[in-house]
C-alpha cells in the first residue's frame, strides 16, 4: 500500500475503505433544497412587509380588521405539537421501538397537520366571506402569497407522510425508508419554523 | 362544435393563433417571416422524425439517450438543446440587426414582431442556450474531474434535463401557436400584466422560465452535493481543477439565485391568472418588488453564466500553454469572491428607478469591486501563458479573443457602475453593447472553447480544426463588427429595443452592425460544416489514448469515449493536476492492482416523461386548456411518486472481470499508438497519446 500511495499524481487502486454514505449525502442534498426553499419564504416575507402599508391596503381591510389571535394560536398549537410528535416518531426509529410505534406517532403527526390545515382553511373562508380576497389589494395578495404557500407545504408534507406510512406498512423500516423519514422530519420541523415566523410577523406583528 | 365545447377543449386557442397561416392570409414581409419561422419549426420537426424513422434510430435514441442517467449522455443532450437554440437565437439576433440597418423611418418588421424577437432572443440565449450549454459541460466534465462514477442524484439529473427541455419546447411552440411576450427577457410588469398584454405571450415566457428555473435549482443542488461528497480519495478541495471549482460556485449560485426568479414569475402568474395585485398599477401593487426580485436572481445569474466559462478558459489556457495554472489559489479565491459579491450588486440594474443617491453609491462601489477578482483571473491566465509552450488551437483562439474583448467589456461595465454615468446611458445601446461584450466573448466563447476541447473525450474523435478556426474567426470578427458600433450609438442616444428611428446619423453604424450579424451567420454555418466534416473524418481523427491535448486533469486519464462507469477503479489522487504529474513520472497509463464489481444506476423514464408532460403542462396553462394542465400535472406527480415507492429497479452491475477485460483491451490498443508531441496535435497522426516532452527536452 505504501508503494502504491507513492505513485506520483494518482494511482488506480481498488479501495473498499472508501465507501460513500448514501443516507448522509441525500440528507445534505435535502438541506440544500430547504435552503433554497427558505429563500422563497424569505422573499415572500419581504414582499409581505413591503406591502404592509396604506398604499398597498388600497382602502381595503388592514391586519387589525382581519386577523384573530385565538384562531392563529390554535393553528400554532396544532403545528408545534405535531413537530413534537414527529420527534417522538424519530426517537422511536432511533431506539428501535418497532414499526407500529413509529407509525402511531406518524399518524398522530398527520392528524395534527390536518387539524392545522382545517383551521387555516376555515380562517381563509372567514376572510373571503368578509370580502378580504387576494384580488382586493396588494396587501391581501401578499398575505395570500405567503400564508397559503406555507399551507401548501404542509399539504405536501401530509401527502408525503401518507406515502411514507404506505411504504413502511409494506416493507417495514428499511434503510431507504428510514433515510426518507429523516428527510421528512427535517421538512416538517422546517415548516414549523416558518410558521413561527408567520405567527410572529403576520399575526402578532399585524395585531400589535 | 359549440363555442363552450371548443373552449373547454382548446381553451383560448383559435384559428387566429396559428402562425403558419398568417403568411398566406396576410402576405406582407412581416407576416411571411412570422409564418416562415413557424414552418421552419414544423418542417424541422417532421424532417427530424422522418430521418429517425428512415435510419431506424428510434431504438438507440430511446435506450441509449432518452432514458439514460449517464451524466455524460445527459450533458450531451443539454448541449444538443443549446446548439439548436443557439441557431434560433442567433438568427433572431441577425434579423434584428438587419431590420435596424434598414430601420430609418421604417424597415420590414412590425414593432410587435420586433418586440417578440428581442424577447425570445434574450430569453433563449440566457435560459435555453447559455444555461443548457454550461449545464451540459458541467455534467460531462465535473464527475470525471473529481473521480466519481456519476453525479450524486442521477435520476434527479434526468428530471432536471426534462424540465429544461420542456421549457425550450414551449419557446419553440410559441413560434407555431400564438405569439411570445413583447416584454423583453426581463418581463417587467406592469407592461407584462394582463391589462397590457392579455394574450398568450407573457404566459409562454412565465411557464418556460418556471420550468427551466426549477430544473436549474435542482441541477445546482445535485452538483453541490456531487462535488462535496463524491470526490475520489485524495481529491481535496484544493486539488480540484479550476473548472470544477467554477462549477461548484455556479451550482451554489443556482441553489440560491434561482428561487427569486421562481418567486417573481409565480407572482406575475398570480397577477395574470388569478387577478392578484403584486405588481399591478391599481389597488396597491408595487412594480418595484418585481425589479428587486428579478434582479436578485438576474445578477447572480450573470455569474452563473460566466463562471463556467472562466473554468473552461482556465483549463484550456493551462493545457495549451503546457504549464500548470499560475496562481491556482488566487484563482480559487477570486472565483468564490465573485460568487459572494454577486449577491450584493443587483440594484445596479435599476439605478434610475428612484432610490436615494447613497443607496446607488453603495451598489455602484460594490459593482466596481467585482472588477478586482476578475482582474486577478485575467492576470493569472496571462502569467500562465508566460514562457509556456503555447499552441494556437481553436479553444486557445477563443480564449485569447476572450481575454482581449472581455477586458474591454469589463471596463465599460466599470463605466456603467458609476450611477451618474448610468443615468446618461441607461436603456441605450451602450448597455446592449456592454452585456453582449461580456456574454459573447465570455460565456459563448467559453462554451465553444469547452465544446471543442472536450469533444474528443465524449465522442472519441476530434473536431475538424479548419472549420473550427473559420467559425472562431467569424464569431470574433462578426462580434466586433456587430457590437462595437453600439457603444457610439448608445452615446449618441439611440435607445435599446428600437425597431426604427428618424435620426439618419445612426444608420451607418447600424449598417456595420448588420454586416457583423451576417458574418456571425457565417460562423454558424461553419459550425454546422464542422460537425458534418468531423463526423465524416472521424476514423482519421480518432482519439484512442484519450489524451489528445497532452492535458493535465483527471478526465484525460480515461478512454475516449468514456465508458459508462468512468474509471475502472476509483483513482487515488496525490497532487494537483494528477494526470500531468503521473505522465511526467511515466505513470500515465496505469493498470489497476485489482478490480471490483461496479454498480451503476439504471435507466429511467422520469426524464422523458417530464419533458413531454412538462411541455404539455406549460401548453395547457398558456392556452387555458385546464384539462391538459391537470392531466399533465397528475402524470408528473404519479411518475415521481411511483419512482419513489418502487425505487431504481433496473440498476446495473458490471462484473470485475468485464471491467478488467475492457480496460486491458484499451491499454493494449493504446500501446499500439505512436505518441505525438504537441506540435502534431492537429495532425492526423494524433490518436490521443501524448509524448513526454519534458523528459525529451531535458535530455536534449
Amino acid at each position: 500500500m505504501t508503494v502504491i500511495a507513492s505513485t506520483p499524481g494518482m494511482s488506480l487502486v481498488a479501495d473498499h475503505a472508501h465507501e460513500h454514505d448514501p443516507a448522509a449525502s441525500a440528507l445534505s442534498g435535502f438541506w440544500l433544497f430547504m435552503m433554497s426553499d427558505l429563500i422563497i419564504f424569505g422573499l415572500m416575507f419581504a414582499t409581505y412587509l413591503t406591502m404592509l402599508k396604506p398604499m398597498s391596503f388600497a382602502g381595503g381591510p388592514t391586519p387589525k380588521d382581519l386577523f384573530d389571535l385565538p384562531g392563529a394560536a390554535m393553528e400554532t398549537a396544532a403545528l408545534l405539537t405535531s413537530t413534537f410528535t414527529f420527534g417522538m416518531a424519530s426517537l422511536a426509529i432511533k431506539y428501535d421501538l418497532g414499526v407500529r410505534r413509529v407509525m402511531f406517532w406518524m399518524v398522530v403527526t398527520l392528524a395534527l397537520g390536518l387539524v392545522f390545515l382545517g383551521f387555516e382553511v376555515h380562517e381563509f373562508m372567514h376572510m373571503f366571506a368578509a370580502g378580504a380576497v387576494p384580488q382586493r389589494s396588494g396587501f391581501l395578495s401578499a398575505f395570500f402569497g405567503l400564508v397559503p404557500l406555507h399551507g401548501l407545504h404542509v399539504t405536501a408534507g401530509s401527502i408525503w407522510l401518507v406515502l411514507m406510512l404506505i411504504q413502511i406498512g409494506r416493507t417495514g423500516l428499511t434503510e431507504t425508508s428510514k433515510s426518507r423519514i429523516a428527510r421528512l422530519a427535517l421538512f416538517w420541523h422546517f415548516l414549523d419554523l416558518i410558521w413561527v415566523g408567520i405567527f410572529s410577523v403576520v399575526y402578532l406583528g399585524g395585531l400589535a | 362544435m359549440s363555442q363552450a365545447m371548443w373552449s373547454a377543449v382548446f381553451g383560448r386557442l383559435n384559428l387566429g393563433s396559428l402562425d403558419f397561416l398568417k403568411g398566406i392570409l396576410y402576405p406582407s414581409m412581416n407576416d411571411m417571416i412570422l409564418s416562415g419561422a413557424a414552418w421552419l419549426v414544423i418542417v424541422g420537426a417532421v424532417v427530424t422524425l422522418a430521418l429517425l424513422t428512415r435510419y431506424r434510430l428510434w431504438g438507440p435514441l430511446w435506450s441509449k439517450w432518452l432514458v439514460s442517467v449517464d451524466h455524460k449522455r445527459i450533458g450531451v443532450m443539454y448541449i444538443a438543446v443549446a446548439l439548436v437554440m443557439l441557431l434560433r437565437g442567433t438568427i433572431e439576433g441577425v434579423l434584428m440587426k438587419v431590420q435596424q440597418a434598414d430601420g430609418l423611418h421604417g424597415g420590414f418588421l412590425s414593432a410587435n414582431h420586433f418586440g417578440q424577437l428581442f424577447s425570445t432572443h434574450g430569453t433563449i440565449m440566457i435560459f435555453f442556450m447559455a444555461m443548457p450549454f454550461l449545464t451540459g459541460l458541467i455534467n460531462i466534465v465535473v464527475p470525471l474531474q473529481i473521480g466519481a462514477r456519476d453525479v450524486r442524484f442521477p435520476m434527479l439529473n434526468s428530471f432536471s434535463l426534462g424540465l429544461t427541455v420542456a421549457g425550450a419546447m414551449l419557446v419553440m411552440i410559441s413560434l407555431v401557436f400564438g405569439e411570445f411576450s413583447t416584454g423583453g427577457w426581463t418581463g417587467y410588469p406592469p407592461y407584462t400584466e394582463a391589462s397590457f398584454q392579455p394574450g398568450a405571450g407573457p404566459d409562454y415566457w412565465i411557464w418556460s422560465l418556471a420550468l427551466t428555473g426549477l430544473g436549474s435549482t435542482l441541477t445546482g443542488i445535485n452538483f453541490v452535493v456531487t462535488i462535496l461528497k463524491e470526490r475520489a480519495p485524495g481529491m481535496t478541495l484544493m486539488r480540484m481543477p479550476l473548472f470544477t471549482w467554477n462549477a461548484f460556485c455556479t451550482s451554489v449560485l443556482m441553489v440560491f439565485a434561482m428561487p427569486p426568479l421562481t418567486v417573481a414569475t409565480m407572482m406575475l402568474a398570480a397577477d395574470r391568472y388569478l387577478g392578484f395585485h403584486f405588481f399591478t398599477n391599481a389597488l396597491g401593487g408595487n412594480m418595484m418588488n418585481y425589479a428587486n426580485l428579478f434582479w436578485l436572481f438576474g445578477h447572480p445569474e450573470v455569474y452563473i453564466l460566466i463562471l463556467p466559462a472562466f473554468g473552461v478558459f482556465a483549463e484550456v489556457i493551462s493545457t495549451f500553454s503546457g504549464k500548470r495554472l499560475y496562481g491556482y489559489h488566487t484563482l480559487v479565491i477570486a472565483t468564490m469572491a465573485i460568487g459572494f459579491l454577486s449577491f450584493g450588486v443587483w440594484l445596479h440594474h435599476f439605478f434610475t428607478m428612484g432610490q436615494e443617491a447613497n443607496v446607488n453609491a453603495v451598489f455602484g462601489i460594490a459593482t466596481m469591486l467585482i472588477g478586482i477578482p476578475t482582474g486577478i483571473k485575467i492576470y493569472d491566465w496571462m502569467a500562465t501563458m508566460y514562457l509556456g509552450r503555447i499552441r494556437f488551437s481553436v479553444p486557445m483562439v477563443y480564449s485569447l479573443a476572450f481575454m482581449v474583448l472581455f477586458v474591454i467589456g469589463g471596463l465599460t461595465g466599470i463605466i456603467l457602475a458609476n450611477p451618474p454615468v448610468d443615468f446618461e446611458v441607461h436603456n441605450t445601446l451602450f448597455l446592449v453593447a456592454h452585456f453582449h461584450n461580456m456574454l459573447i466573448p465570455g460565456t459563448l466563447f467559453g462554451m465553444l472553447a469547452g465544446y471543442t476541447y472536450w469533444f474528443p473525450k465524449v465522442f472519441g474523435f476530434r473536431l475538424n480544426d479548419r472549420w473550427g478556426y473559420a467559425a472562431a474567426f467569424c464569431w470574433i470578427v462578426g462580434f466586433i463588427l456587430a457590437f462595437m458600433p453600439l457603444y457610439p450609438l448608445g452615446l449618441m442616444g439611440m435607445t435599446r429595443r428600437t425597431v426604427s428611428y428618424t435620426n439618419p446619423a445612426y444608420q451607418p453604424w447600424l449598417v456595420v452592425a448588420g454586416l457583423g450579424g451576417l458574418i456571425v451567420t457565417l460562423a454558424l454555418a461553419s459550425m454546422v460544416m464542422q460537425i458534418l466534416v468531423s463526423v465524416r473524418d472521424r476514423e482519421k481523427t480518432r482519439d484512442i489514448g484519450g489524451d489528445p491535448w497532452n492535458a493535465r486533469t483527471l478526465e484525460w486519464a480515461t478512454p475516449s469515449p468514456v465508458p459508462a462507469y468512468n474509471f475502472p477503479v476509483i483513482p487515488h489522487i496525490h497532487a494537483l493536476d494528477p494526470f500531468a504529474v503521473a505522465k511526467e513520472a511515466g505513470f500515465g497509463y496505469q493498470e489497476p492492482v485489482s478490480y471490483s464489481d461496479i454498480h451503476l444506476p439504471g435507466d429511467t423514464w422520469v426524464g422523458i416523461i417530464t419533458a413531454v408532460f412538462g411541455t404539455a403542462l406549460g401548453f395547457g396553462l398558456v392556452w387555458y386548456m385546464w384539462w391538459l394542465a391537470i392531466l399533465s400535472l397528475a402524470v408528473l406527480a404519479v411518475t415521481l411518486v411511483a419512482r419513489g415507492l418502487l425505487g431504481d429497479r433496473h440498476s446495473v452491475t458490471i462484473s470485475a472481470a468485464e471491467v478488467r477485460r475492457q480496460y486491458q483491451a484499451w491499454l493494449e490498443e493504446v500501446r499500439t499508438v505512436t505518441p505525438v508531441t504537441r506540435a502534431l496535435e492537429w495532425d492526423p497522426r494524433n490518436h490521443g497519446v501524448a509524448a513526454n516532452e519534458y523528459f525529451q527536452e531535458a535530455a536534449e
